[in-house]
């Protein structure tokens, strides 16, 4: 009699909640874990190849690497025919994973707080946090864009270090490629297979 | 000369004034960056490279030689530094009618210099005056206004605008106290050498707080030349703002045209 009673309590509660609120991940929560994932990885034994493999895993987990990659585009994203869009794809995740563990295997055992969040709007909350100054560089300031639309799949777009954002560099770097080979989008392609080699 | 810094006075005001009126809320940039030509491209990436070529042979050595120095000294001297370029900045903050940061920054220039020991402790910050932020004249052109027109990349002292290139010059003519006091003082303390030797200690004591992040961003880079221009314009385009970076920094067409296709 008691168990029913509980179990109609239970019905009742959630029949008055949102499941996904339920479900749903704060997005500084997200964060922090994403980081306490990486340090533990980064202060580990294992070695290079082993974390960068890690990393490799985290990212490609929390990171939206395909709406990125479009980002990274810019409007020379409208003109690809579906062929191009897989091909790019598939060089686009090869190359951001390769470089984003690269630059993070540098660090040995980071320390990054978790400051504040500023919900943006229903797609994004910005996380701040900071790299906790050592010996060798000052204290750095790391704010995480963050998407939200789907509260149970929360997403990382962008990196702004220092204000200066991670996403719009790389989308710079690309068109730069671009359009110095004559706005040929291929070869963006071949620079991008050559650096994943 | 005063007549213009009187009309860039109340210019500068009359614009602050307009803007007061802002809510500060977070919202995300609808302003499209501006567009900053890299018009000088080719010759831009010859400078590029030989910067690079001087920063592997001079610059990164001695900035490694320099990391080695025990942390006191390293904290010391970016102390120091930072508190000369106070010269530069207070100015700045009234060219842009920002008198109250001016007012702080001269306590901070104040207390640094002389309880501090010519800079050498930040005793400001210990006693809870706000954090400091450099100015300078490019971008208080910028506050005005002044569009920044071509990028362009100088030999030795790396990426500017047009635009900050002339605010540079503007510290040679009277705009920054220091070099004033160093070249024309007429005194047993200051001097042309110390000066440069300020100026260059600068440049090394920049580059060994770097040393571990523009050696990734080259190693990760397919065309660190566009990387770096990114990263500079960006730079100033925040600072120029003078509001919280990362709003400023996120234009939102880009992402919300993506997730309408």
């Amino acid at each position: 009699m008691r168990i029913k009673k509980i179990l109609i309590l239970f019905i009742f509660i959630f029949s008055f909640s949102n499941f996904n609120e339920v479900l749903s991940i704060e997005p500084d929560v997200f964060v922090q874990s994403i980081v306490n994932r990486a340090s533990k990885i980064l202060s580990s034994n294992l070695n290079k190849e082993n974390r960068i493999e890690e990393l490799k895993n985290i990212a490609d987990e929390t990171v939206d690497i395909e709406i990125l990659g479009l980002y990274t585009l810019g409007s020379y994203r409208k003109n690809l025919s579906d062929d191009q869009k897989k091909i790019y794809a598939v060089l686009f995740r090869e190359y951001f994973l390769k470089t984003f563990a690269s630059r993070l295997a540098e660090y040995s055992n980071p320390e990054i707080e978790v400051t504040s969040k500023r919900k943006i709007n229903e797609k994004y909350t910005i996380v701040s946090s900071s790299l906790v100054k050592t010996d060798k560089r000052p204290e750095v300031k790391i704010d995480w864009r963050v998407y939200t639309k789907n509260p149970e799949n929360l997403l990382i777009r962008d990196l702004i270090i220092e204000g200066l954002s991670l996403a719009r560099t790389q989308k710079e770097e690309f068109l730069s490629i671009i359009q110095n080979n004559d706005e040929d989008i291929n070869a963006l392609f071949e620079t991008l297979r050559e650096f994943i080699k | 000369m005063k007549k213009f810094i009187i009309i860039s006075l109340i210019t500068a005001i009359l614009a602050f004034s307009a803007n007061a009126g802002t809510d500060g809320e977070n919202s995300l940039s609808k302003k499209k960056h501006a567009n900053i030509k890299d018009c000088f491209e080719g010759l831009n990436r010859a400078t590029f490279s030989l910067n690079q070529g001087l920063d592997k042979v001079i610059f990164k050595p001695v900035a490694k030689g320099y990391r080695k120095l025990p942390s006191t000294i390293r904290s010391g001297t970016s102390n120091a530094l930072l508190n000369i370029s106070s010269l530069i900045t207070i100015p700045n903050n009234v060219l842009q009618g920002e008198f109250k940061k001016a007012g702080i920054n001269t306590g901070r220039f104040v207390v640094n210099t002389t309880v501090g020991i010519l800079g050498i402790f930040d005793v400001a910050t210990k006693m809870n005056f706000p954090e400091y932020v450099k100015e300078d004249y490019g971008q208080t052109f910028g506050a005005w206004g002044i569009g920044a027109g071509c990028y362009v990349v100088l030999p030795v002292l790396g990426p500017s605008t047009v635009r900050d290139t002339f605010g540079s010059f503007v510290n040679v003519i009277g705009g920054d106290p220091y070099y004033n006091a160093s070249t024309h003082g007429n005194n047993e303390y200051l001097s042309d050498s110390l000066f440069m030797k300020t100026k260059v200690l600068s440049g090394v004591d920049f580059r060994a707080k770097n040393l571990e992040s523009i050696d990734n961003l080259e190693k990760n880079s397919m065309d660190f030349y566009a990387s770096v221009r990114s990263l500079y314009l960006q730079d100033r385009q925040q600072k120029i703002s003078n509001s919280s970076p990362t709003i400023e920094i996120m234009y939102e067409g880009d992402w919300e045209e993506i997730e309408n296709e």
